[in-house]
């Protein structure tokens, strides 16, 4: 075999100041992350519902409001899924076109799941991090603010602010807003302690960087990976949860709905022969979970390829 | 004294430990990492710390750069006592002294690019420098440690552990410091990249005027790159001496252990070395033995090594021996 020869011009080539573009670990879990088909599958899902939550009500000339009074009465027998009177998945028990309601409940679900993850990703890594890293008495106090609240029967609490304000999705967020950091502030502070003994953190004292930057430029980056897998699947939970409290009748208020109060009211209308009334819902709450979980999975094992 | 750069004086570190099954009341015990320990260093001048491992010297490296709590002593940068400096003071000095480290991918933050690592003190002391100037100097700087310019975009993992260590050499050079904390910077790799490493650094003090202080276990590397060693047992100074004295003619029972522990890199020399091994272990730095902490394992231990803590003792103005016996 002939062995290439290199000569100078070849060298210097391959050494010129064009700056090789870097494979950052990021990088690196994305592909990881593409390669596994159940993953990809629930971002699809994902994808497909999230756009229908969007865009769906551009699909029907009926809002989720407006009562067709044709049906009223005789939803059992004329109220079915069908494509001639454009109620694709037929109507409620009151003559509303089910579609424009699961659309706007896909909506709300998806907004509190998302917002109750965000809230804890944000204030919970913060927190936790500044907890763990400065540590002694500051974390100390933190978490003992963490556990106190941890120990209030938050279902209770939430009760009682949506009963004394009145039921409102500002008054549910706030109170998913309370709750959904805590256990995010405990895995931060967790990560944070094994990350803070590392070399790096020390040379950047050394450097002389300042409290906060390490916190924000070396911690919590490197905290990311764990935070996000933890959030795709808190979304789920706190979908869950906000779905019991509507099946609870404590909610979203009508003519507005979620998909907990629409599974809640097709569960109640089972025995007069309406299936859809539970079905559309459910299937919807259904594979969003699924999707979550899968994607949560995924991105669990292209983050952290050691913990297979 | 003018032309010391960095002088410390009775510096001492203890640990807190907590005993075992302590309630949160009973007293802490101390572990005496690092104590009494002094020594200065001229500008442009190399001092060798050796030791076995839990002689304190990356403790004592730590305490010189701030990183841990000192309880007693000084530590003089031109005059000044860093110890006694606020924070935001503290921090200004840093950039006067920078630190290599052992494990060097550790060092080194996975989530950020070289050049992003390699900038960061600069960004840090001086934040209005502009962008071009600041990749520009990173370039400068990487091509200057051996790195290739093009690789300013790429992430830690990516490299071999030299390259990781000459990462770290740039991050640490790109303010100019004055002197530059080498805490065991080749142990973690092999013998090849050690040498290069080392050269590097050679060449980099000879051209920037830097001094260093340079950490090791091995008697060899250190003697290789020193102008002065110092002998560290149990965080007490044992010996310092010029290099070449030392080696050559090692006057404390624990340097000659030491200096004839190092393998000869010839097969028949090496198989007529009398290799004077030490026996025993380490002892706690809880409870030290008392007097010479080095008399539990030494040769020429006597009652009166248990009394007092031996002073030094001059043979030549230039060496400094810790052992009242050592002309036996």
């Amino acid at each position: 075999m002939r062995v290439p020869v290199m000569n100078r011009a070849s060298i210097d080539a391959m050494t010129d100041e064009t700056a090789v573009a870097g494979r950052s670990l990021w990088a690196d879990a994305r592909i990881r992350f593409f390669r596994n088909k159940a993953a990809v599958a629930g971002l699809i899902v994902l994808a497909c519902v999230t756009i229908f939550a969007l865009f769906g009500q551009f699909l029907t000339p009926w809002s989720n409001e407006e009562v067709d009074w044709g049906m009223l009465g005789q939803v059992a027998e004329v109220g079915g899924p069908s494509l001639e009177n454009k109620h694709y998945f037929g109507v409620d028990e009151l003559g509303r076109d089910l579609y424009a309601r699961t659309v706007q409940g896909t909506r709300i679900s998806l907004m509190v799941g998302i917002v109750g993850a965000l809230i804890s990703v944000i204030v919970g890594t913060i927190w936790g991090a500044t907890a763990g890293y400065i540590g002694g008495r500051v974390d100390n106090i933190m978490m003992r603010i963490v556990d106190v609240m941890m120990a209030i029967p938050y279902m209770f609490v939430l009760i009682l602010l949506l009963v004394v304000f009145g039921r409102s999705i500002l008054m549910l967020f706030i109170g998913i807003g309370l709750i959904s950091w805590l256990d995010m502030a405990r895995i931060a502070r967790g990560q944070t302690l094994s990350i803070k003994n590392k070399e790096f953190i020390e040379a950047a004292i050394a450097i002389g960087v300042s409290t906060p930057t390490i916190i924000r430029r070396h911690i919590v980056p490197n905290l990311l990976g764990v935070v996000i897998v933890y959030s795709t699947l808190l979304v789920p939970s706190m979908i869950i949860f906000e779905s019991f409290i509507s099946f609870l009748g404590l909610g979203v208020q009508e003519p507005s709905t979620s998909w907990g109060a629409l599974i809640s009211d097709g569960a109640s209308q089972m025995r007069y022969g309406v299936p859809w009334q539970l079905g559309f819902p459910l299937f919807f709450f259904i594979i969003t979970l699924f999707a979550f979980f899968f994607v949560g999975d995924g991105l669990r094992d292209a983050l952290d390829p050691k913990d297979r | 004294m003018n032309d010391t750069l960095l002088s410390v004086e009775n510096l001492s570190v203890t640990f807190p430990i907590k005993p075992q099954g302590a309630w949160p009341w009973t007293p802490m015990l101390g572990l005496k990492a690092v104590k009494d320990v002094s020594f200065s260093i001229a500008p442009g001048e190399t001092l060798g710390i050796v030791g076995e491992s839990g002689s304190g010297k990356s403790t004592l490296a730590r305490a010189i750069i701030g990183t841990v709590p000192t309880s007693a002593g000084a530590v003089r940068w031109q005059g000044t006592d860093l110890t006694t400096l606020d924070v935001t003071e503290r921090r200004k000095h840093r950039r006067d002294v920078q630190m290599i480290f052992q494990d060097p991918l550790a060092a080194l933050n996975p989530r950020m690019t070289v050049g992003e690592i390699i900038a960061e003190p600069l960004i840090t002391h001086y934040p209005n420098t502009p962008k071009n100037e600041v990749k520009e100097k990173v370039r400068d700087l990487m091509s200057r440690v051996g790195l290739l310019p093009n690789l300013i975009n790429r992430y830690p993992h990516e490299f071999s552990g030299g390259q990781c260590q000459r990462i770290g050499i740039a991050r640490a050079l790109i303010l100019k410091p004055k002197l530059l904390l080498c805490d065991e910077p080749v142990s973690a790799l092999d013998v090849s990249v050690q040498a290069q490493v080392i050269n590097l650094l050679k060449e980099l003090q000879a051209e920037l005027g830097l001094s260093l202080i340079f950490i090791a276990h091995d008697l060899s590397v250190v003697k290789h790159i020193s102008s002065r060693i110092a002998v560290l047992y149990l965080g007490r100074l044992m010996e310092t001496a010029p290099a070449k004295e030392l080696i050559e003619h090692p006057m404390h029972p624990y340097t000659q252990a030491l200096v004839s522990s190092v393998p000869i890199p010839d097969p028949d020399a090496e198989s007529n070395r009398q290799a004077q091994s030490l026996s025993g272990e380490l002892p706690s730095p809880i409870h030290p033995p008392s007097g010479c902490v080095f008399r539990t394992r030494c040769p020429k231990a006597r009652a009166t090594c248990a009394e007092n803590v031996p002073d030094a003792q001059f043979p030549h103005p230039d060496h400094a021996v810790f052992c009242p016996h050592f002309q036996e």
